[in-house]
């Protein structure tokens, strides 16, 4: 457990995306970087919203998302924890090493970077179709 | 006094100036802004944002109507020239916030509001920036914990540094006391991502109000043929060729040949405007 503000988040107005969801999707992804582990704190939305200056009920919003998923908790008068983690995150998981393996293998057979990020979208895209982002 | 939970509220409200600036500045406006709101108060210029304020603030008499805000000493406004004593030191001002306020200054949250302006606080009033001078002005105002802080176009005279080091802190104090905010401005930019309802002013009237995501929620942004869209209330349309692209406020889902979207809040300001613009020249 880290003490002090884990997270920051990076809100960019012009995205498109809600404002909501940028910090849900960034929680997300720092759940699946391993920045984020089960008992740390998030920021409360006064510390959000002061680095932000986005609306406190939009901080409030993303939290609540955030509950609703399981992934984290509210306890009262204490803040917001993290419960979960997300997907296989460290390092030596042997997905990891499986998908290093391919990834020298399309190097090894002339493939560009942008190649290889192509291919990936498509066969994600092929077995994710449908689920949240 | 206001009602349970709402801080602001007008009823049939208006405001007509006699002398050079005579006729209605403010008509017929209805509104009820719930507590803890932070509310964007737009319009083009002239539109009657400042009178409004002004009546919420009990500086003016309604011409007609009613408003209800909480008491003077529960209420801040910041008026768009920031007036302050020139000729006091910013402490000086400070202090006479603590000593005009009893019992309820944070002198905390003012002196850190003044410190990260990076100016002494010896320095006289009369020879600080526009930009300064706000951020003493919202000192004082912050300081005095209200429960409701009316700003009249509060940013103007801020670089966009210090425009998103105050927002940060007026959207700090708003999570940690519940306070509520109307702001205006004629420029939505500033003020969209911080607020969370939103009246819209044109010509003296109010031509929108409500929460943002629900005044979002309610209006969908459309493509495609040429074609009846009854029975959704279009607020502007136009034609290209064969194609259509309406801006609607929805009754039941749309049912159509039209591809449909959520507009932004610039989307559903401009296309109000330009549609009242006709209507209140």
């Amino acid at each position: 457990m880290v003490q002090g503000i884990v997270v920051e988040y990076r809100i960019d107005r012009r995205s498109g995306v809600a404002t909501y969801l940028q910090i849900v999707q960034q929680t997300k992804q720092a759940l699946r970087m391993g920045l984020l582990e089960p008992g740390d704190r998030l920021p409360t939305a006064r510390e959000v919203v002061e680095a932000t200056a986005i609306n406190p009920n939009t901080v409030l919003k993303a939290y609540r998302e955030l509950e609703r998923e399981g992934l984290v908790e509210a306890r009262r008068g204490l803040g917001t924890f993290v419960r979960a983690t997300l997907g296989t995150g460290p390092a030596d998981s042997p997905l990891r090493g499986e998908l290093a393996d391919w990834a020298r293998r399309a190097r090894a057979e002339g493939l560009e970077r942008e190649d290889v990020a192509a291919l990936f979208t498509s066969v994600l895209k092929e077995h994710f179709e449908g689920d949240d982002a | 006094m206001t009602r349970d939970g709402i801080a602001l509220e007008a009823d049939l409200l208006g405001k007509k100036y006699g002398g050079r600036a005579r006729g209605w500045a403010l008509r017929e406006c209805d509104l009820a802004l719930p507590a803890g709101r932070v509310c964007a108060l737009v319009g083009p210029n002239g539109a009657g944002k400042s009178t409004l304020l002004a009546l919420a603030a009990g500086l003016i008499r309604p011409t007609e109507g009613t408003i209800e805000a909480p008491a003077r000493e529960r209420l801040a406004y910041v008026a768009q020239d920031k007036p302050l004593h020139p000729r006091l030191t910013v402490a000086d001002t400070l202090r006479m916030g603590r000593e005009l306020n009893p019992g309820r200054w944070d002198d905390t949250v003012a002196r850190r509001i003044v410190e990260g302006g990076g100016f002494s606080s010896d320095t006289l009033v009369r020879d600080l920036s526009g930009g300064q001078r706000t951020r003493v002005a919202l000192a004082l105002a912050l300081g005095k914990r209200a429960e409701l802080l009316l700003l009249d176009e509060p940013m103007a005279d801020l670089d966009p540094l210090a425009r998103h080091q105050l927002m940060g802190l007026l959207m700090a104090d708003a999570a940690e006391h519940g306070t509520t905010v109307v702001m205006s401005s004629h420029i939505l930019t500033e003020l969209e991502g911080s607020c969370d309802h939103l009246v819209l002013l044109h010509g003296g009237k109010v031509r929108l109000e409500g929460p943002v995501d629900d005044l979002l929620a309610a209006h969908t942004l459309l493509t495609g043929p040429i074609g009846d869209l009854a029975p959704h209330t279009v607020v502007e349309s136009r034609t290209t060729g064969r194609q259509l692209t309406a801006l609607i406020r929805r009754e039941g889902p749309v049912e159509g040949p039209w591809e449909t979207s959520e507009p932004s809040l610039e989307d559903l300001l401009l296309a109000h405007l330009r549609t009242t613009e006709g209507a209140s020249a």
